[in-house]
């Protein structure tokens, strides 16, 4: 063969195997279990891991951090109900480097709350958020973020008021934590603070999936005060007319409203003949705690981390 | 054609071998027995999982080592002391030149290899006092590890062919790192936004994938290896080592000697 | 041949003819061993913006079989490029050659023609023996015949005795005779030799020297290239010369150097210079006790008699033939001259 015809050769040679190759990949990483990064975590221990990163931990960190993102996101995307490694990870991400700030974050998004939501472990999302604090005590946002899981998740008014407190004294602290801590206080309504809670989340983070966390979360509140409402109108009307409403527009009447409720999508509630109030489409409010239709079961969800 | 493939091979093993490449066997060797004798008070849990760890990240680690300070100066030591000249004045295509160094640098570290995979389980049956069925993965991790060694050599081979031996050990060292973190950059480049994620992803295709070729902590807590994943993980290190070659051989078809 | 057909008259005579013109002239019935048709090589240098470096014009040179082929030149005149570029080595930008009748990029031919390489280094790691065996495998020499062939090699280089000595311990004459020994080694009818006396003892040369002989002997054709001329002048039956990547000249030994002037060299012991030379000749030189004059071959009587009468000792009488540096100095000067357009 001459030159000329050998350097053809080794060309269709290697754009065949190039692409043969990234093809295999494809497959290889379908088949491979995720088992290997996840369920099987060989080294736990954050301190042989930093010892073993050889000064690499923030690197390594980083490395980390990616891991724990994947594997929730895709464990929640198959509508999973555990996350044995999520704190694990975490806390290794933490570990090789303290500073890595979106690692707290997530963690109090995602690692408090009960399943499917989240890992369902609020007490070492706790520890997780200390140790954040730890080592950036002038991080405003970790105080609210550890205020937010005692909070939301532990129902500790007393120690999330303090820590609010605690973290608005920080330089630069934004305003309403100031606000928070006085609202801890004084137990105002549940969905007030809550609603507080979450745009107050929405509007300080800067990781796109934690603002939809958010956003859901205050649809969530907002569906539920509304099925609140409307079941009190429905309760006071049957006790003023001895049955149920026959639909909205009866209610709306007896209420002297001129329009009815539409939940925040633009659909209007459902009115069972049992006076119960239902959202229309369920599976379109992820958060919500009344309105759901009876024995319903969560379908796949419509958004899952990260964006 | 092939026998010159054949005897160029044979005469790159003998060049390592009398390079006292093979010497690197008895540190190993010192190494694995410290490690079994020490642990040697522990339970046997841990005994097998630092033997199998220990022996199977040592046989890969000096298996890099050796393919890439062996690799890198395939070509260019000899176009750099001459010594090409007589060979390619010769019926010698200089493709053939190329494949042929390749089998001979493989050949050494599967030899090399083979040694060494004795020592590993002979350190196991020290600590464990037995096999169990289990431990037949342990081929198939060391098999593995045989592929990413193909793939370095190949690579080796490819940064030797246009490079000097200083940058060629470097890139060669840097794909290793890069490309044991294969997984994690598929991850990255799905996170990254725009024209980034795009980048990320070519990267984290072209990079040789030895994430998916490690299994050795798998292995260690005695799990099974699919069948599928050993068919597909052979398929792409040939595919790879065929294309890294094949550039190989396209850079020096054409390449002026000095 | 169209001598046959003229007539029945003549045909005794053309018979004749075609057969002295067969004996005299052995280029009918033998091929160019080597063919280069302008084989040129323009490298482009420097690091930021590339300018063209001419190493070799243009080359068009025949080598015929069986003969010794000198290629002269200074060093850097493009002696290496050209052979580079017949070995494959480096890729001309122009041009082509044939090598014993094939295309020179054919790989077959390499089976047919050896290499010696300046300065050569080999795998410092094997023996004499196990090197020969090596590029008798690559060479494709039948396994069968290898051993044999090796040990006659090493004995026709003299390394028979070091044959199981490693390389790296080989002297600069000993790897030179080894890589005489891989040139010859498959017998190949067409050698090429790039300096093959450099770095060598008077002893070293005189055996490359004698090897070379042997080789025509053995009907192979020989292409060697070097800057010593006296090599040239004792082995060579033609000679290229070139300089700055240009041919100057080509022509066979003899014809270079027979332009036997008509002149003579005579010495005498002086430091006397009697009259009667001094008006024969212009050219008398003087060193120590002895005269050097040359003068007119016709007068060399004239000149013998009137020392005699002088009772000037006579020491030599030599006729005068260009030698080989003369007339390599002499194209080189004439094409500084000429040249200057040449990048």
């Amino acid at each position: 063969m001459t030159p000329r015809r050998t350097s053809i050769v080794a060309a269709a040679c290697l754009v065949v195997s190039l692409t043969a190759s990234i093809l295999l990949l494809h497959d290889i990483d379908a088949i491979r279990p995720r088992a290997t990064t996840e369920d099987v975590l060989y080294i736990s221990s954050p301190k042989i891991l930093k010892r073993a990163s050889l000064g690499f931990g923030g690197l390594m960190a980083c490395i980390y951090w990616t891991r724990a993102v994947q594997y929730f996101g895709h464990r929640h995307f198959l509508h999973s109900h555990t996350y044995h490694q999520l704190a694990p990870l975490l806390e290794i991400t933490a570990a090789l480097d303290p500073h890595l700030i979106p690692a707290y974050e997530f963690g109090a998004s995602f690692l408090a709350p009960a399943p499917p939501d989240g890992a369902g472990e609020p007490v070492r999302a706790v520890e997780l958020m200390k140790y954040g604090i730890q080592h950036n005590p002038d991080n405003w946002r970790l105080y609210y973020d550890l205020g937010f899981v005692y909070y939301t998740e532990l129902k500790d008014y007393k120690r999330a008021g303090a820590v609010f407190d605690l973290g608005s004294r920080v330089p630069n602290a934004h305003p309403f934590l100031k606000i928070l801590a006085a609202q801890m206080a004084e137990h105002a309504s549940e969905y007030t603070t809550a609603r507080m809670l979450w745009t107050a989340t929405y509007e300080s983070t800067g990781e796109s999936y934690i603002r939809k966390n958010a956003l859901e979360h205050l649809r969530a509140i907002r569906v539920d005060e509304d099925v609140t409402n409307l079941e009190a109108a429905v309760a006071r009307f049957e006790q003023a007319n001895g049955r149920v409403p026959a639909n909205l527009w009866e209610l709306a009447a007896a209420e002297h409203l001129t329009g009815f409720a539409v939940d925040p999508d633009g659909e209007p509630y459902d009115l069972t003949f049992d006076g119960r109030i239902q959202v229309a489409s369920p599976d379109n409010f992820p958060f919500i705690t009344k309105g759901l239709p009876p024995g319903y079961k969560p379908g796949r969800p419509k958004f899952h981390t990260p964006g | 054609m092939s026998a010159r493939i054949l005897y160029i091979a044979s005469n790159t093993f003998r060049e390592a071998v009398r390079d006292r490449v093979l010497y690197n066997l008895i540190a190993f060797a010192l190494l694995l027995s410290g490690a079994a004798i020490f642990v040697g008070q522990i339970s046997i849990e841990i005994e097998r999982l630092v033997v199998v760890n220990l022996g199977l990240t040592a046989v890969s680690l000096f298996g890099i080592v050796i393919a890439i300070f062996i690799g890198i100066g395939l070509v260019s030591k000899e176009i750099e002391k001459r010594t090409l000249y007589t060979v390619l004045s010769r019926p010698v295509r200089r493709w053939e030149f190329i494949v042929g160094k390749f089998f001979g640098l493989a050949g050494t570290l599967v030899v090399n290899t083979f040694f060494m995979a004795i020592g590993v389980f002979a350190a196991l049956l020290y600590v464990a006092h037995k096999f169990s069925k289990p431990d037949a993965f342990i081929l198939v991790a060391l098999y593995f590890i045989v592929l990413e060694f193909l793939i370095i050599c190949s690579l080796a081979l490819l940064f030797s062919s246009f490079s000097t031996p200083l940058l060629s050990a470097v890139f060669a060292f840097s794909l290793f790192v890069i490309g044991s973190f294969a997984d994690d950059l598929r991850a990255f480049a799905a996170l990254a936004p725009g024209v980034a994620r795009w980048f990320a992803t070519a990267a984290a295709y072209l990079v040789p994938n030895f994430s998916s070729l490690n299994v050795i902590s798998a292995v260690a807590h005695q799990q099974p290896v699919g069948l599928q994943l050993i068919l597909q993980n052979t398929l792409y290190a040939l595919f790879y080592t065929a294309m890294a070659l094949s550039g190989a051989v396209l850079i020096f078809e054409r390449r002026n000697l000095k | 041949m169209t001598l046959v057909t003229a007539g029945g008259v003549t045909a005794p005579f053309s018979l004749l003819i075609i057969i002295l013109g067969h004996t005299s002239s052995p280029l009918l019935d033998t091929m160019a061993a080597i063919e280069i048709l302008g084989l040129e090589k323009t490298y482009m240098v420097g690091f930021w913006r590339k300018r063209p470096k001419r190493a070799l014009l243009p080359l068009h040179l025949s080598v015929e079989e069986g003969e010794i082929f000198g290629f002269l030149g200074p060093n850097g005149a493009g002696k290496t490029t050209t052979l580079k570029m017949l070995m494959g080595l480096v890729f001309p930008t122009a041009g082509s050659a044939r090598i014993l009748g094939q295309e020179w990029t054919n790989p077959e031919v390499k089976a047919r023609i050896g290499f010696l390489p300046e300065q050569p280094y080999f795998y410092d790691y094997l023996t004499a023996r196990e090197l020969l065996d090596y590029y008798g495998q690559l060479s494709g020499v039948p396994a069968k015949d290898r051993k044999r062939r090796i040990e006659e090699v090493l004995d026709q280089v003299g390394l028979t005795d070091s044959k199981g000595i490693q390389l790296r311990k080989f002297s600069k004459g000993m790897l030179q005779r080894a890589g005489i020994a891989q040139a010859i080694l498959h017998n190949p009818k067409l050698i090429f030799f790039d300096e093959p006396m450099s770095g060598l003892d008077p002893l070293g040369r005189r055996e490359v020297r004698d090897l070379i002989e042997q080789l025509k002997l053995q009907g192979k054709t020989v292409f060697f290239s070097t800057h010593i001329l006296s090599d040239a002048e004792a082995l060579c039956d033609r000679v290229a010369i070139i300089h700055k990547g240009e041919l100057r000249g080509t022509g066979a030994i003899e014809e270079l150097t027979s332009s036997v002037q008509g002149k003579v060299e005579v010495v005498w012991q002086g430091p006397q210079i009697p009259a009667s030379m001094k008006a024969l000749s212009a050219e008398c030189h003087v060193s120590g006790e002895t005269v050097r004059a040359v003068i007119a071959e016709s007068q060399q009587d004239a000149a013998i008699d009137a020392l005699r009468r002088e009772r000037r000792r006579l020491i030599s009488v030599t006729p005068l033939r260009t030698s080989l540096e003369q007339y390599f100095v002499e194209k080189l000067q004439h094409s500084e001259t000429t040249a200057g357009t040449i990048a």
